[in-house]
């Protein structure tokens, strides 16, 4: 017991330790305590748990018709799991549009499992203490991906046409800040408070931010899908809300998937 | 029905590793919800590892142990093959047991 004990004061230390950083007085040195927290935590991803959780809802029989999802073609074939997240966002000829991962998820809920569009899209993200299936969909297909390299088509026109639009979005600023995307993430070495903020009109970085979502977010206790990571900056640009799996969130993405052509996926990833 | 727990349990020469990951909400009792009405407390009390029909741990814990917590730990006397489970107790009384082989 004695044992045990000590391992649970030495984690709930290690975690106090981090909470308490010293405010960054200078830059290096708390990035390099962030470095040490980040490889504290980073072999207990709890994400590992969505993924697990994930899997199985993945093959539950669910919905109206109570099949599973297994057959669901996520643009490399029905039922192709592994590497499908680094083809997404992609054209499908079935609902002749361009869909991310979430959107397609959506798609196969109503075609396969007999939900109705607006049943298949509530409750796109966890709440506290409502956990949804969505994430748990997204961290599954996404970790099955793990290791391997974005390489996301512009080949169709509506590929292409998403990704112009996307573009569009990221460089437009708007809303009573003034305020866009690029704002935060069209130059390198920002941040918002001790959060670097990648540089995403630079590829190394657009490779490092879109292989590292969905991810756990510590500080929030779920693991959380590109769609809510796009959903809160767009909360955070004070812009309308951004409507989960829409066609601008959808255009967005692709652009930033494009953008990270080459980066190796490594989600669901740790961030604070 | 509580979430699966993951285990991973590997030789470091002669001592077993074991690395596990809990899902559970772990509420400290102490936080408000959005009305301001208390959320109750709601944690994992009881911990236990046993290998070869052997407790290798048994642990109390309380609500100051963090959300889907992870727990690892080193015992000696077991090897490679041999497996492992680990069951939890919540103050609910919810249960889960899972196992994993040592690697």
């Amino acid at each position: 017991m004695k044992a045990v004990h000590g391992i649970a004061a030495a984690v709930a230390a290690g975690i106090a330790l981090a909470a308490g950083l010293a405010p960054a007085e200078e830059k290096s040195p708390a990035l390099q305590e962030i470095e040490k927290y980040r490889a504290a935590l980073a072999e207990g991803n709890p994400g590992e748990l969505w993924e697990a959780r994930g899997e199985a809802i993945w093959k539950e029989k669910r919905g109206p018709r109570n099949v599973s999802l297994e057959a669901c073609d996520l643009g490399l074939g029905p039922g192709v799991v592994k590497g499908a997240y680094t083809v997404l966002p992609r054209y499908f000829a079935d609902t002749d549009k361009v869909e991310d991962l979430e959107s397609r998820l959506v798609t196969c809920m109503v075609a396969l499992q007999g939900f109705t569009p607006e049943q298949a899209k509530k409750d796109p993200f966890a709440n506290p203490g409502q956990k949804v299936p969505m994430d748990a969909l997204v961290a599954y297909i996404a970790s099955e991906s793990q290791g391997m390299p974005m390489h996301v088509s512009l080949a169709h026109p509506k590929e292409r046409q998403a990704y112009e639009m996307g573009k569009e979005i990221f460089f437009y600023r708007g809303a009573s800040h003034d305020f866009g995307c690029v704002t935060c993430h069209g130059a390198s070495g920002k941040r918002i408070r001790l959060q670097d903020l990648p540089n995403l009109t630079d590829p190394a970085d657009a490779r490092r931010a879109y292989t590292t979502w969905p991810a756990y977010r510590v500080s929030q206790g779920e693991v959380r899908s590109m769609q809510w990571r796009l959903n809160d900056c767009f909360r955070q640009q004070r812009f309308p809300e951004l409507e989960f799996v829409s066609p601008a969130s959808i255009a967005l993405s692709m652009y930033l998937a494009k953008s990270a052509e080459g980066g190796v996926m490594n989600a669901p990833a740790l961030k604070r | 029905m509580a979430d699966p727990m993951k285990i991973r349990a590997t030789m470091v020469g002669d001592k077993v590793e074991v690395k596990v990951l809990m899902a559970h909400e772990m509420e400290t009792g102490q936080r408000k919800d959005s009305k301001g009405a208390v959320i109750p407390a709601w944690f994992i009390q009881n911990v236990t590892a046993t290998a070869n029909g052997k407790t290798v741990l048994s642990a109390e814990w309380g609500p100051a142990v963090a959300k889907n917590p992870f727990l690892s730990f080193r015992f000696s006397g077991a090897k490679a093959g041999d497996k492992v489970v680990i069951s939890w107790t919540d103050n609910h009384g919810d249960k889960r047991t899972d196992e994993a082989t040592i690697a």
